[in-house]
C-alpha cells in the first residue's frame, strides 16, 4: 500500500466522522453559548448564561441564588441510568450463560432472537407497556390472579421507567455479555468444581473475572442511552419524574431556550465522555497488568 | 500380589449418550496407590469414565465407590477427586499461586497453611521462581507441572489424569513420564491416567485396562497385556501383530491347536476359544527367527520387503501364501545381511504365539 492512499484512503472516514459527528457537536456547542432568539430560535454570540441557568437562578434584584433543581435532575437521570445498568446486567448474565451452552444451530436463533425487538420501531415498543402496565391491561390482571385486590398503579411510576429502559436496551447487554461467556472454556468451570468451588464459586471467581470485558463493555452500551432516554420517562413515567433527556427535549421544543437545550446536552456530552474514559483507563490498565 | 485396598470401584456402570451407549456394563477395581492406565482408541469410552470418577458425569446405571463410599450422586465439588485436565484449564487471570491455592481455599484452609503448601507445590514440580507469573507467560511443559501441582496440592484421594502428555512435544513428553510416575511414587496418590498411547501407558503403568468399543477388553500389568492379550482387539491395539486365520483342531485347557495356511498345527495358549472352528493365531514380528535364529518347526519363505530401522530391521516374509510381518534386533553388524528375494527360513516358538477366538 502506497503513502498516498493510506492517507487519502482515510478521506471519506474523517469526512464521514467530520460531518456526523465532529461538526454537530461543534454547532450544539455553539448554540450553548449563544442567546435566546426574542421569537424562539437563537443568535449567535458568547454568552455563558446557559451553563449558569443550571446552577443558579436569577432573585428578584438580579442576584444569583444556588438552585439545584437541575442537579437533582442531572443526579435522578444518572440514577435511572444506573438501575436499568444493574438490573440488565443481573438478567443479562444468566440469560447469556444458558444461550452459551446451547447446540451451535440453537445459539444462532436464540441471538436472533434476542436481536428481534430491534426490527420494531422504540416508539412501538415502548407504546406496548404502556398498554401492558396500563388500567386493566396484563399486568393488571396477572396481578389480581395472585390475589392482589388493591391494584397499586403500576404506570406512571419507577418501576414502570425502570421496566421500559431495561427492555429497551437489555439487548444491547446480552450481546457482548454472550460474546464474552460463549469464549469461555468449559473445562475451566470444570476446573473450579474439581478443585471443591461451588457453582457460586465458579460464577464469583471464573465466570464474572473471566467474562467483565463483556460485561464493562454491555454495561456502557446499557448506561449511555439510558443517560439520554426520552420515550420512557415521558410514557411510562407519565413525565412526572423530570430526566435529562426530557429536559433538552422540552428547551428545544415548548421553552423555547436552545441555548439552555444545548448547554444541558453538552453536560450529557461530558458525563457520557467520563465514562469512557474511566473504562478507557481500567482497560489499559488491565492490559498492563497481563504485559 | 498381596491383598490391597481398592481406591475405587466401578460396579456394573453405563453411560448412554441419547442413543448411543458409550459405556456397557463396566466392572473393575483400582487399587491404592497404584498407577492404572485406562488404554483405548479414541471413542473407546476411556475419557466418559474418567469424567464419571471426576463426577462431570453421571452414571446411567451402576455405582462407583470411591475408598468403599458410593459417590455415583455426589456433584464434583464434593468429591475428594482432582483433575489435571488434557489442556491443563489453568485460569488465565489468576498466577500460579493463585491457581494452585484455588482448591485449599475452597476447602477452608488458613491462610499460612495454603501459603505453605503452595510453596511446597511449587517446590515439588520445580516453579518455585515463577509463583507470581501468569499461565500464559509459562511453555507448555511449564504448564503442565503447575497443572500438576495445582490438582495435588489438595491431597486428593485419587488423582485424574487426562492424556495430558498429548499437547507436549515428543521430548518433553519423555521427560514428563519419568516425573509423572516419580510424583506418583512420592505422593503415594492413586494415578488414574487416560491415554490412547500405548506406549505410555507400558512405560509408567502399574496396571493397564484397555478399553474398546465401551467395554474393558483386558485389565493386567503391562507385560501381561502384551504378552498374553485376551483377544483379537487387545493383540492388535497393543503393538504390532500377526494375525493368521485358521482352523481349531483340538482344545485341552487354556491351549488349543490351530491349523493356518502355514500348514503347520501349533499348539499354544488360546483364551476365547469355545471349541473346534475358525480362530487366528497371533504372532508379534520380534517373536519371529529368519534362519539362524528361526525356531520351532521351520517353514520356508521369501523376504518381499526389508526396511532398515537402526536398532532393528523390518522384513515382509511371504510363506505358504501368507505375509507375515518380521521384525529382527540387529545385534552384531553386517552379520547375515538379508535382502529383498532372498529365500529364507522361519520359525517361532509356540509359547511366543496366542490363539484367540473370533
Amino acid at each position: 500500500m502506497s503513502k498516498g492512499f493510506r492517507i487519502w484512503g482515510l478521506v471519506p472516514a474523517w469526512a464521514l466522522m467530520l460531518l456526523t459527528l465532529i461538526l454537530p457537536i461543534f454547532i450544539v456547542a455553539g448554540v450553548s453559548v449563544g442567546e435566546r432568539g426574542a421569537y424562539g430560535g437563537f443568535e449567535w454570540s458568547f454568552d455563558l448564561t446557559a451553563y449558569r441557568q443550571i446552577l443558579f437562578t436569577l432573585g428578584w434584584t438580579d442576584e444569583l441564588e444556588f438552585d439545584p433543581k437541575y442537579l437533582i435532575i442531572i443526579a435522578r437521570t444518572l440514577g435511572y441510568a444506573a438501575g436499568a445498568t444493574a438490573i440488565s446486567l443481573l438478567l443479562a448474565l444468566p440469560v447469556a450463560y444458558w444461550i452459551s451452552l446451547q447446540s451451535a444451530r440453537d445459539k444462532a436463533l436464540l441471538i436472533y432472537l434476542v436481536t428481534l425487538p430491534f426490527w420494531v420501531s422504540m416508539i412501538v415498543r415502548v407504546y406496548a407497556w404502556l398498554i401492558i402496565l396500563g388500567n386493566d391491561g396484563m399486568a393488571e390482571t396477572v396481578y389480581r390472579f395472585f390475589g392482589g385486590s388493591d391494584v397499586p398503579g403500576f404506570l406512571f411510576t419507577p418501576g414502570a421507567m425502570l421496566v421500559g429502559m431495561v427492555y429497551s436496551y437489555i439487548p444491547l447487554m446480552i450481546l457482548p455479555v454472550y460474546a464474552a461467556v460463549e469464549k469461555l472454556d468449559p473445562a475451566l468451570i470444570e476446573a473450579s468444581h474439581d478443585l471443591y468451588g461451588s457453582r457460586w464459586t465458579a460464577l464469583r471467581r471464573v465466570i464474572i473475572p473471566l467474562a467483565s470485558p463483556g460485561l464493562v463493555g454491555g454495561s456502557i452500551l446499557v448506561f449511555v442511552p439510558c443517560l439520554g432516554t426520552v420515550l420512557e420517562p415521558m410514557l411510562l413515567g407519565g413525565g412526572r419524574q423530570l430526566m435529562m433527556g426530557t429536559l433538552i427535549q422540552n428547551q428545544f421544543g415548548g421553552a423555547r431556550d436552545w441555548p439552555f437545550g444545548a448547554a444541558i446536552a453538552m453536560v450529557l456530552l461530558v458525563l457520557v465522555v467520563l465514562v469512557l474514559i474511566l473504562n478507557a483507563r481500567r482497560a489499559t490498565r488491565q492490559l498492563e497488568v497481563q504485559a | 500380589m498381596q491383598k490391597r485396598l481398592s481406591a475405587i470401584e466401578i460396579i456394573g456402570v453405563s453411560k448412554q449418550f441419547g442413543d448411543f451407549t458409550a459405556l456397557h456394563q463396566v466392572d473393575f477395581r483400582i487399587l491404592q496407590n497404584e498407577f492404572f492406565t485406562l488404554l483405548g482408541p479414541s471413542g473407546c469410552g476411556k475419557t466418559t469414565l474418567l469424567r464419571m470418577i471426576a463426577g462431570f458425569e453421571s452414571p446411567s446405571r451402576g455405582t462407583i465407590l470411591l475408598n468403599g463410599k458410593d459417590i455415583s450422586d455426589s456433584p464434583a465439588h464434593k468429591r475428594r477427586v482432582n483433575t489435571v485436565f488434557q489442556n491443563y484449564a489453568l485460569f488465565p487471570h489468576m498466577t500460579l499461586s493463585q491457581n494452585i491455592a484455588f482448591g485449599l481455599e475452597n476447602l477452608g484452609w488458613e491462610r499460612g497453611k495454603i501459603r505453605a503448601r503452595v510453596g511446597e507445590m511449587l517446590e515439588m514440580v520445580h516453579m518455585s521462581q515463577f509463583a507470581a507469573r501468569k499461565p500464559d507467560q509459562l511453555s507448555g511443559g511449564q504448564r503442565q507441572r503447575i497443572a500438576l501441582a495445582r490438582a495435588l496440592a489438595p491431597g486428593p484421594e485419587v488423582l485424574l489424569l487426562d492424556e495430558p502428555l498429548s499437547a507436549l512435544d515428543l521430548k518433553l513428553r519423555q521427560s514428563m513420564r519419568d516425573e509423572l510416575r516419580r510424583l506418583q511414587r512420592e505422593t503415594g496418590i492413586t494415578f488414574v491416567f487416560v491415554t490412547h498411547d500405548q506406549e505410555e501407558a507400558l512405560d509408567m503403568s502399574d496396571r493397564i485396562a484397555v478399553m474398546g468399543n465401551g467395554h474393558v477388553q483386558q485389565i493386567g500389568a503391562p507385560d501381561e497385556i502384551y504378552e498374553a492379550p485376551q483377544n483379537r482387539f487387545v493383540a492388535d491395539f497393543i503393538g504390532e501383530t500377526n494375525f493368521l486365520d485358521g482352523e481349531v483342531v483340538s482344545v485341552e485347557g487354556g491351549h488349543a491347536t490351530i491349523r493356518t495356511a502355514l500348514g503347520i498345527d501349533i499348539t499354544a495358549a488360546q483364551s476365547g476359544v469355545q471349541g473346534p472352528g475358525p480362530a487366528v493365531l497371533s504372532i508379534r514380528p520380534e517373536k519371529i527367527g529368519l534362519d539362524a535364529r528361526a525356531e520351532g518347526e521351520t517353514r520356508s519363505g521369501r523376504i518381499v520387503s526389508r526396511n532398515y530401522m537402526g536398532g532393528f530391521t523390518h522384513y515382509t516374509v511371504e510363506a505358504g501364501g501368507v505375509s507375515l510381518r518380521v521384525s529382527q534386533r540387529n545385534a552384531q553388524s553386517r552379520q547375515g545381511r538379508l535382502d529383498v528375494g532372498d529365500e529364507v527360513r522361519l520359525g517361532f516358538a509356540a509359547e511366543n504365539a496366542r490363539v484367540l477366538g473370533q
